[in-house]
Formats: C-alpha cells, sequence, structure tokens
C-alpha cells in the first residue's frame, strides 16, 4: 500500500478578500491557473436564463485596454488557451502556461477578470454562436433528456431546474447592459479563489496575484442561498420522441443532499456501488455486461451546495427503452431493500481511497481538487482525511441512504430518442 | 530519464521509462492491428476483439474481472483505431506486476464464451447507434468513406451494421489469435518503477508466451484522386455542418509537419496526442480560419483534424454554420482563405507562432505517466518510438518554404472532398 504523503497546498488570503491556492510541482514546466468566481447560472436574475453563461461566452472578448484580437494573440502566441466555463455555482477560468509566461498570463487574466467591456460588435457575433448552440442541443437527445429531467426534478425556477444555457426567447432578449451588470454584481475579490498549480513557489503565486489583483476594491456580492428541492410526488415519466435518431437517451433521477451534509460520505459510497465502481457498478453488470443492452450506463451523484440530484443514464436502442427502465428499477428497488454487500461496500472504500494519487498526479486534476475543496470547505488536508472519512461509513449508513433515495415510485423518468412507447 | 528498450526472445518489445513525479505506474499494451487490416464482411472486427478481451481469460475467470485493477485505486481502459488497437492501466506502483499479469493474460488466453460473445454484439451496435445520434460523426464516417474508393481507412473502426450483424464467434477469436502474439506487440511501461525491476516482470510474464507469425498484410494503395468529391447528408436536423478533407501525408512523410505548421496557422496548434489533445481545445482565436468565419458570424466553430497515421490519411476542416447562415455562403469562405494559403503560403510571424504553440503543447501534453506513456507506444505502431522523440527538431526545423510547398501540393481542388450535412425540417 502506498501511503500518500498530502498536498500540503498553501492557502492565503489578500487583504481585498480574494483566496489564493498554492501548490508547487516539478513534473513540466509549466503552471496551471485555475481561477474560480461564485457567478454560476444560480444568479441569473428572474427571467434571464443564460445570462452567466452568455457572460462565459463574452468576458474575454475586449477589456478597458484590450481588444479581442489583441487578447487572442496574447494568448496564442503563447500557445495557451483560456477556458470559460460555468456551471450553477460558479464560473472558471482556466488555462496552462509555460512557467516562462506565467506572470505575462496572469496579468491578462486579471484585465478579464477585472476589466470586462463586453464589445456590442462581439456580444452579436456570440449571440449568434448561442443560438446555434441551443439549436444543437434541440437536436441532441442527451441534452434534451438531461433538460428535461432537471426542470422535472426542480421545478422551472428554481437554480437547479432552470436552463443553463437559457433559452431561444432570452438569449435573444439579453443586452450588453445586461451582461455588464452581472460582471459589476457578481465579480469581486470576496467572491474570488485562484489555484495555481505547478513550476511556481507558493511565495511567489501568492505575490504575483497580489500584484495583479490586490489593488481590486469591491463591496463583497450577496449570496444565494438554494432552496430546498420540491417534494418528489410519485413517479414522473415523459418521453419526448425524436424520430430522426438511431439511439434512445435514458436519464432517471432523484433529488439528495447538499455536499456539507454529514451523510455525503454514505452517499457516494451508494453511488459508487450503485452505477460508478468498475464500469458502471451494479448497472453496469445488469444492463451492459448481462444483458447488453447499452455501451453507456452509469448513475452520477452531484450534491452541491444545494441538495443536488442523483442521476442514472443509459443509451439504448427504441426497442429496449422499456427493459432497460425496468432494469433500473429492478437494480435500485433491490439495492434499496437489501443494502449493499459487505464485499462491495469494502471495494468502493477501497478505490475511492486507492484512487487520489491519480486524482492528484496532474497540475489541473490537483488545481479541481483544491478548488473543489475550497468551494465546499472541507480544509487543506482534505486529502489525507478523505480515506478516514470514508473508512467510518458503515454498511447501515450506506443501506440507509439507498433507502431514502432509490424508490422508482418517486423517481422522474425521461427518455428522449427514436421512441414514442407508453413507458411507465 | 531516457527510454529503455528491450526484447524478449518471443519478440515482444519492451519500453520502460522511469518518471519518478508520482508514485504511479502506468503501463499499455500496443498491437499492429486496426481497422485497416480489417477484410470486407469483417468491418469493425478490431474493435469487437478489444472489447472481447476485458472479459474473462483461463486465469482471470469472468466473474473475477470486476475490479481487477479498481482495487489498486486504478483505471483502466482500451482503443482501437485504423492502425492499432491498445489497453491501458494507471494505478498505484504497487500494482505494476499485476498489471502486466493481465495484459499477458489478455495477449494469449481469452476465453470468447459464445454468450459473452452475443451479449457484446448488442453493446457494440449501441455503441454504432449512439455515434449516429451525432450529425458530425455521421458526415466524417461518410466523408472518409468517400475520399477512399480501394484503401481499407475508408470503413469506420466501429464497422459496418451488415458486418456486426452477422460475424461469428469463430471469425473474432481467429482474428483474435492472428494478431495478439508477442512480436507483433509494443509493452510500455512509464512511472515511479525500478527500470530492471520493471523488466524483469515482463519477462516473467510474457516470456512463456509463444511468438506467432505475422503475416505481411496486403493493402490496396489508394489512387490518385482524380477531381474534387462531394457529398451530401440529408437528414432531419436542426443545424447545418459542413467538412472539407483533403489526402493528407503518412506521419513519416516530408510533408507531414509542415501541414502540422499549416493546420496550426489555420485553425490552431492541436498537439499530437491521440488520448490528450482533445481534452483542451487549441489556441486558435487569432487562427485565419477563426477569423475569416466564426468571427464574422458564419460559422459558430472550426476546428482542424491532422492526426500521425502509418499511411496516408486525411486532413480535415470541420466547420458549423451558424443558425440562418447557409452551406454555399460557408463553403465560398473556406475554400476562399484555404485557397490563399495555397497560393501565398504562411508568414513569418505566423510560422513562429505555430511552432511556439506546438512546442507549448507537446509540454501540456506530457503532464502525466499515462500521456508519456500513451506517445511512445501510438508511436511504435506507426512508425517507430524513436521517431517520436524527434518530433519537437522536425518541426523546428520546419521552414517557410516547406508549408509554402506543402499547402500548394495539398491543398488543391482535385484532392479534395467536400461534405454537407444538410438539415430536413421535421415534419412536426
Amino acid at each position: 500500500m502506498i501511503t500518500h504523503r498530502g498536498l500540503s497546498p498553501t492557502r492565503h488570503v489578500l487583504a481585498n478578500g480574494l483566496t489564493v491556492l498554492a501548490k508547487e510541482t516539478r513534473t513540466t514546466p509549466a503552471v496551471t491557473i485555475y481561477a474560480g468566481f461564485h457567478a454560476g447560472t444560480a444568479y441569473d436574475p428572474p427571467a434571464c436564463d443564460g445570462l452567466a453563461f452568455f457572460v462565459s461566452k463574452t468576458l474575454d472578448r475586449g477589456t478597458a485596454s484590450r481588444t479581442a484580437d489583441q487578447i487572442a494573440e496574447e494568448l496564442d502566441s503563447r500557445g495557451v488557451t483560456l477556458s470559460i466555463s460555468v456551471n450553477r455555482h460558479a464560473m472558471w477560468l482556466v488555462c496552462t502556461c509555460l512557467t516562462e509566461d506565467f506572470d505575462h498570463v496572469l496579468s491578462l487574466m486579471g484585465d478579464i477578470a477585472m476589466q470586462p467591456v463586453f464589445p456590442a460588435a462581439e456580444v452579436e457575433t456570440r449571440r449568434g454562436e448561442i443560438v446555434t448552440l441551443l439549436r444543437q442541443d434541440q437536436d441532441n437527445p442527451a441534452t434534451v433528456a438531461m433538460e428535461t429531467l432537471m426542470r422535472t426534478l426542480y421545478g422551472e425556477t428554481h437554480p437547479y431546474g432552470r436552463r443553463m444555457r437559457g433559452t431561444l426567447e432570452s438569449v435573444e432578449r439579453m443586452t450588453r447592459n445586461d451582461l455588464q451588470q452581472f460582471h459589476a454584481r457578481r465579480f469581486a475579490p470576496q467572491a474570488m479563489s485562484i489555484a495555481l498549480v505547478g513550476d511556481l513557489a507558493p511565495d511567489r503565486a501568492v505575490a504575483v496575484t497580489e500584484s495583479v489583483f490586490g489593488g481590486w476594491q469591491k463591496a463583497p456580492p450577496e449570496d444565494v442561498v438554494v432552496n430546498g428541492a420540491p417534494p418528489a410526488n410519485g413517479r414522473r415519466v415523459q418521453v419526448l420522441p425524436m424520430m430522426n435518431k438511431a439511439q434512445a437517451d435514458v436519464a432517471y433521477g432523484f433529488t439528495t443532499i447538499r455536499r456539507q451534509d454529514p451523510q455525503y460520505y454514505a452517499y457516494w459510497l451508494m453511488n459508487n456501488i450503485l452505477g460508478q465502481y468498475a464500469l458502471g457498478g451494479r448497472l453496469g453488470d445488469s444492463i451492459r455486461e448481462r444483458q447488453g443492452m447499452a455501451y453507456y450506463t452509469f448513475s452520477s451523484l452531484d450534491a452541491s451546495l444545494g441538495p443536488g440530484p442523483l442521476i442514472v443514464r443509459a443509451g439504448v436502442s427504441p426497442a429496449n427503452v422499456e427493459r432497460a427502465v425496468a432494469s433500473i428499477d429492478e437494480e435500485l428497488a433491490k439495492l434499496a431493500a437489501e443494502g449493499p454487500t459487505d464485499r462491495e461496500l469494502a471495494e468502493s472504500k477501497q478505490y475511492l481511497t486507492g484512487s487520489m494519487p491519480r486524482t492528484l498526479e496532474t497540475n489541473a486534476g490537483i488545481a479541481t481538487f483544491l478548488q473543489t475543496a475550497e468551494l465546499f470547505g472541507l480544509g487543506l488536508d482534505y486529502d489525507l482525511r478523505q480515506a478516514s472519512l470514508l473508512g467510518e461509513v458503515t454498511l447501515e449508513q450506506v443501506h440507509a441512504a439507498a433507502r431514502a433515495v432509490l424508490d422508482p415510485a418517486r423517481a422522474a423518468v425521461v427518455v428522449a430518442g427514436p421512441y414514442s412507447g407508453s413507458l411507465q | 530519464m531516457g527510454v529503455r528498450e528491450e526484447f524478449l526472445d518471443n519478440g515482444l518489445r519492451v519500453l520502460v521509462q522511469e518518471e519518478h513525479t508520482a508514485p504511479l505506474a502506468s503501463v499499455w499494451c500496443w498491437y499492429r492491428v486496426g481497422s485497416k487490416d480489417e477484410l470486407p464482411g469483417l468491418t469493425g472486427i478490431s474493435h469487437w476483439v478489444e472489447h472481447m478481451n476485458f472479459k474473462g481469460t483461463t486465469n482471470i475467470p469472468r466473474e473475477k474481472v470486476k475490479g481487477i485493477i479498481e482495487q489498486y485505486g486504478g483505471y483502466w481502459n482500451g482503443y482501437t483505431w485504423i492502425d492499432q488497437t491498445t489497453y491501458t492501466e494507471t494505478a498505484t506502483r504497487d500494482a505494476l506486476d499485476h498489471m502486466l499479469f493481465i495484459e499477458a493474460e489478455r495477449m494469449a488466453s481469452c476465453l470468447y464464451d459464445p454468450a459473452d460473445v452475443e451479449s457484446e454484439r448488442t453493446v457494440i451496435i449501441s455503441e454504432l447507434q449512439g455515434g449516429e445520434n451525432d450529425p458530425e460523426q455521421l458526415l466524417d464516417q461518410e466523408l472518409t468513406a468517400a475520399a477512399f474508393h480501394a484503401h481499407p481507412y475508408r470503413h469506420p473502426t466501429i464497422g459496418w451494421l451488415g458486418d456486426l450483424q452477422t460475424m461469428t464467434r469463430d471469425d473474432l477469436y481467429g482474428y483474435y489469435r492472428q494478431h495478439y502474439v508477442p512480436n507483433n506487440a509494443t509493452l510500455v511501461i512509464v512511472g515511479d518503477v525500478d527500470a530492471d525491476d520493471a523488466l524483469k516482470s515482463a519477462a516473467r510474464r510474457f516470456g512463456s508466451i509463444p511468438g506467432g507469425e505475422v503475416s505481411k498484410r496486403r493493402r490496396t494503395p489508394e489512387p490518385q484522386q482524380l477531381g474534387e468529391r462531394r457529398l451530401t447528408v440529408s437528414k432531419e436536423g436542426t443545424t447545418a455542418y459542413l467538412k472539407v478533407g483533403y489526402h493528407a501525408p503518412a506521419a513519416t512523410d516530408p510533408d507531414f509537419f509542415p501541414l502540422l505548421v499549416l493546420d496550426s496557422v489555420l485553425t490552431g496548434a492541436k498537439g499530437l496526442n491521440l488520448w490528450a489533445s482533445f481534452r483542451t481545445p487549441p489556441p486558435q482565436r487569432s487562427a485565419r480560419l477563426y477569423q475569416a468565419l466564426v468571427n464574422t458570424g458564419l460559422a459558430s466553430a472550426v476546428s482542424g483534424g491532422l492526426v500521425p497515421t502509418q499511411e496516408p490519411f486525411l486532413y480535415t476542416l470541420s466547420l458549423t454554420a451558424t443558425d440562418g447562415t447557409s452551406l454555399d455562403a460557408l463553403e465560398s469562405a473556406v475554400l476562399e482563405a484555404v485557397d490563399l494559403v495555397r497560393r501565398q503560403g504562411v508568414t513569418e510571424q505566423e510560422l513562429r507562432k505555430a511552432k511556439t504553440q506546438l512546442r507549448a503543447r507537446f509540454v501540456f501534453e506530457q503532464d502525466s505517466i499515462t500521456n508519456v506513456a500513451h506517445q511512445l507506444g501510438f508511436f511504435e505502431t506507426i512508425a517507430s518510438w524513436r521517431y517520436f522523440l524527434s518530433i519537437a527538431d522536425r518541426i523546428q526545423a520546419v521552414t517557410l518554404e516547406d508549408v509554402a510547398r506543402a499547402a500548394a501540393a495539398r491543398l488543391t481542388a482535385s484532392n479534395r472532398v467536400i461534405g454537407r450535412f444538410e438539415p430536413v425540417s421535421g415534419a412536426s
């Protein structure tokens, strides 16, 4: 057994409230910059679905001192790709650069985060790209199934039920002013954390961040509390025929708990046993290995700042939709009724604990890990504590988690694809 | 930290590289067999064989397969493409001998239980149908088939549905026995290991597997294309896609790296790691085609594809038309930009930027032992691992004249295939 010595990252909060997370590694002469803002889609104002996403597509298209082309040239000429992505709670600005380019790239990233101007022409071009993305989504059974499932589980107005990319109507309606307002409201040092991982000493990481962001002063953004999920009243089944497709996507789910809930580790293990361990857990055994019905099937648990979902997914031929959903029902009911075996629990614990060195192998892996720990307040020694947090979970706790969630009679089930039958 | 190369008596090539950055080891076992080696009636067999090689073996009963590497916190996978089939495990370093045991079993002792063959048939058909849900993948398949009349690069690695429905257990097992021999394989070990120990372990696990006959495979070279080819996929959908494919040089052709530089100028540098490169999009906003097509609002996305292959394959440009843009408008804009570079080549500044981008991407894609090991084995299956080590120098040596020559020779109308996905609006 390999003893994991621990990441021991540096965490430093600047006077203006910005959090710096740093870890030095020597694998490659490169640095990964992973900056996060509490500016996810959960902060979209009412009737402005897709605003955060629109901001993510336009934030780096011009600043007070640089045009979009100048930004592009400065990044491209160093081989750097800046990726801006958004999820329910955060917007992420991520890139990897050569060590020699770090100071310049961080300074450019600071300009983008603090001084974007959202040029009118850029806003129109990117609006056209987003409309095209939305049209592509309408033709993608997996996306259609997932969006419908989330709306069914959480409702139209809950931050987890709304469309992250917005609608054709909301995207057409949003203005440059909306983008500027969102940035003014949500981007502030107190709502920012930056992980710097790679060929860079931690004290330099802090010093360069201070020099770029230290002078940034703003009032702290207000926090948004994500409400609980609405109760599940019975089984809700929706069939969305897309007869031009070859395969149907099944999305089947429940609402669960928050990441900070003490039961989280029992839920995590329950999900691993159900639909993750060794190519899809029990679901993979049944639907892929034994019945040969699907190339992919798995479950995922997304406990977050709000009570996130547990979702089962599968891609099956139209003739197998009913059999696949019946098999999911059966596996869930069985795990809820009987709980996992001692052996399953031991194997999942061993796997999740043993995979830590792989999780922390690359700079991007470490940066993601540090930001997750920061977002959920897991502590700087979380990599060392995780094994005992998992180790302490009992068979009965995992069984209780399965009983609490996996009830087919309260599931939301969505099928999108070349199927128009009457699934129950 | 150099590469150690040794051959076992049975012909197995073993490459070991020590990397002590994390307490991990990565094993890749590569076979020189891919979908270009398939005969009519058996398309998709290489990939299906790969799937079967995750079932039971003589010494790993079917029910013991699940969790066999996960118990070491590890990960395993495999893939099949036109030139190669490969299997990988990455886990804690104490699992090295166990990983080698799994790969030795996979090479010589897979069972091909008839019930497993039948259950996997429908899994693979599901994989094929999942791919068909994606209009871009469908267009790519049709364009590749149109580009090659004679060479087996023409058929998709997943295979044609009719062959997947009729292939038998004996077809699969025979193909497995024919190609899975040590002298057709390369074993790569990279990580926190002692090279001597790793080589001893490899010899112990693989040494008793007999070498086999590696038959010379006959392949029809693709005759020169005589004029532009065009095809259209008309299908219900929401979005129009355009794909332009040019017959491209093989990895070892002197034109390959000039064309790679040219692709960086047109669409941004991707790097050359099939396993890692696609995870980070290329730096492309200042690239010519992004400027000409995306920033003008004609396309919502553009990408270039030039992958190192053993024999001449394709250089592709893939575009998504923005909602409301006609494929005609998009096609004339992309062809105009390509024609400009064909006539005039690239500038000194563009050449410099492309080289910087490629250098940076090579650094970034060496960030894990899994990626390092992948590159050695991948290049060994299409050229040689030593060729991989020479790539950085080959790119730096590319001149403006090299790029201009490659562009003039390759980016001609008669060397290209134009594919369109034209969405037909649905009845409802």
